[in-house]
């Protein structure tokens, strides 16, 4: 099968593309085939230039939803795009709150197979997909056997976002039709958490807690060490499931993916679920009590010491150091 | 108000996890719990019916009657009773083929209010649910940090890449729940003696007349390969004596973060 034609889920965010999708619209590129973009909000001009630089042909944008889920609408309108002009060879959606509604909503409606958690993504005759499994230990090489479109759901950092210096995407409307009982959801007020320094997902640096810090006060000792470093304050998914933390802070297979230059894990005894989100660090630098902890295992440095002491000497020597 | 939570019996994540070969379906010939986190659903479900002051909770799930330990965990901590599809066919159903069987056994009881999990802390597919919705022709929420219901609407508050969403819906609607969303009770003594007489009903895939949708042919998809994954090597270990910071930061400054 030759790839001709793909279409990528593109998401807004604060005017532009979340960075998940230009990797998205990036990869598709690779593969020889027209890219199309799918969209929704009230901003598409904006948008159409960006997905345009990083290669998409056409922007389909489903407009404003109203203050409704994207994932009904945005479903259902892409459903009727197959239906008058066809199904596109894949359709490749970002992992995220939105995109999973969206590809569970247009698996069932299509009665086609989705493949989620998708890291890798190459032709062999066929598209073929990468899924870490095991924490990361092994990767699972899977394909559809179906007709298509297969639904493809993939990981943020997965590929390099990379501008292919393209025209503005053309605009075309879609509509999401009658969505009946489906489409009852519907945002009353967004509420936005503060959060200073860079994002957790591009920092350069990452200072993540875990339940080794004994106490949600601790947690203090690691967003100053952040600080310090001009890097961005993560967690394990204990302490945030704990409530010590928001979710906006959880690196793993549940939360973030990240791939800083270096990652400080202090009390974390290195889950599967958390390895998922931050193996791919070019330095791990592990901190925990407990020599048997597996995140050494994966670490460049670890030290095995009782990180209410090593953090705050840390944070000591970083702040003679100016 | 009647609330049905769609529950997983997972193999225990404390035990080492395997492929098995041939079919690469994950190995559940062991000891199978209840997944964690299934409880903060259970949970949810219960006092939501508890602040309602009516209705009940039924589990509903799919998987290997064998062993049912993790089921009857559900019922103790206070679900009133249990629908469960076992049936050799589903060995290898992919998460449409899960959504078609849980979506069937749901609507024979009609509830209020579906809740699950984001997603299983085993195949973490994590489109299962939404999967169902849309199958039964219900909205949806996802991720819910918490949900209250007023007369017939639901609200939840919905995480977001940047803080949370209040979101409301007419009910019947489905809502998946993160752990944290309550504090899950345990099962007193007395709730696991009355599980024990609680009832579980079995169906099978023919009961929902789902015949050649689960299964690996239902799937559509299959695993051409099974790889190790590029091992990250282990690095120095550093034995904290009050040199550790020390040794941070000279690492630091090699590799030029400072």
């Amino acid at each position: 099968m030759s790839l001709s034609n793909i279409w990528v889920v593109v998401e807004p965010s604060s005017g532009t593309l979340t960075s998940t999708s230009l990797e998205l619209l990036t990869h598709a590129r690779t593969f020889g085939a027209t890219v199309s973009a799918i969209t929704w909000g009230a901003n598409s001009a904006a948008l159409a230039a960006v997905a345009g630089e990083f290669g998409a042909s056409t922007l389909y944008d489903v407009g404003d939803l109203a203050g409704a889920l994207p994932g009904a609408p945005v479903a259902s309108a892409i459903c009727a795009l197959i239906a008058t002009s066809g199904a596109p060879d894949a359709l490749l959606i970002p992992t995220s709150y939105d995109g999973r509604d969206i590809a569970g909503r247009l698996s069932a409606r299509l009665d086609r197979p989705v493949l989620t958690n998708v890291t890798g993504l190459s032709d062999d005759a066929g598209l073929v997909t990468e899924h870490p499994v095991f924490g990361g230990t092994q990767i699972v090489k899977a394909r559809f056997t179906g007709e298509g479109p297969g639904i493809i759901v993939v990981r943020a950092k997965s590929f390099v976002a990379e501008s292919s210096g393209g025209a503005p995407a053309s605009v075309t409307s879609i509509s999401a039709g009658d969505l009946g009982t489906t489409g009852g959801a519907t945002i009353v007020t967004s509420h936005v958490e503060e959060r200073t320094g860079p994002k957790l997902e591009d920092a350069a640096v990452v200072v993540s807690g875990g339940r080794g810090l004994g106490d949600a006060a601790n947690y203090a000792l690691i967003e100053s060490a952040a600080k310090l470093l001009n890097g961005a304050a993560g967690a394990s998914r204990a302490i945030v499931d704990a409530g010590w933390v928001p979710y906006s802070h959880q690196v793993g297979q549940t939360g973030k993916t990240v791939k800083p230059t270096v990652y400080i894990a202090c009390g974390i005894s290195g889950a599967t679920q958390h390895m998922v989100g931050m193996k791919g660090s070019k330095n791990i630098i592990a901190i925990n009590k407990d020599a048997d902890a597996p995140i050494f295992q994966i670490a460049d440095l670890g030290i095995v010491g009782d990180v209410h002491k090593v953090l705050p000497a840390l944070i000591e020597k970083l702040t003679a150091r100016g | 108000m009647n609330v049905v939570v769609c529950v997983k019996q997972i193999p225990d994540p404390a035990a080492p996890q395997s492929l098995e070969a041939g079919t690469h379906n994950l190995d559940r010939s062991g000891k199978l719990i209840l997944d964690e986190a299934d409880t903060y659903g259970v949970e949810m479900a219960l006092q939501l019916v508890d602040k309602a002051g009516t209705g009940e909770v039924t589990v509903v799930s799919m998987g290997s009657a064998s062993d049912l330990a993790g089921v009857r965990n559900a019922l103790a901590m206070g679900a009133a009773k249990a629908i469960i599809v076992a049936d050799d066919s589903l060995r290898g159903t992919d998460a449409l083929g899960t959504a078609k069987v849980l979506a069937a056994a749901i609507r024979r009881v009609n509830p209020d209010l579906v809740i699950a999990a984001t997603e299983s802390s085993d195949g973490y597919t994590g489109t299962t649910p939404v999967q169902v919705a849309e199958l039964l022709g219900l909205p949806s929420i996802t991720f819910a940090k918490s949900i209250s219901v007023d007369g017939s609407t639901v609200k939840v508050n919905r995480q977001t890449e940047s803080g949370y969403d209040e979101v409301t819906s007419p009910m019947p609607v489905l809502v998946t729940v993160t752990a944290g969303v309550v504090e899950p009770r345990y099962a007193s003594f007395k709730g696991i003696m009355a599980a024990k007489s609680k009832p579980i009903e079995q169906l099978t895939v023919a009961d929902l007349n789902l015949d050649g949708q689960v299964g690996p042919s239902g799937a559509r998809q299959s695993i051409i390969a099974v790889e190790a994954a590029e091992a990250r090597q282990g690095g120095e270990i550093v034995v904290d004596d009050g040199q550790g910071a020390d040794r941070i930061m000279q690492f630091l400054d090699s590799i030029k973060v400072l």
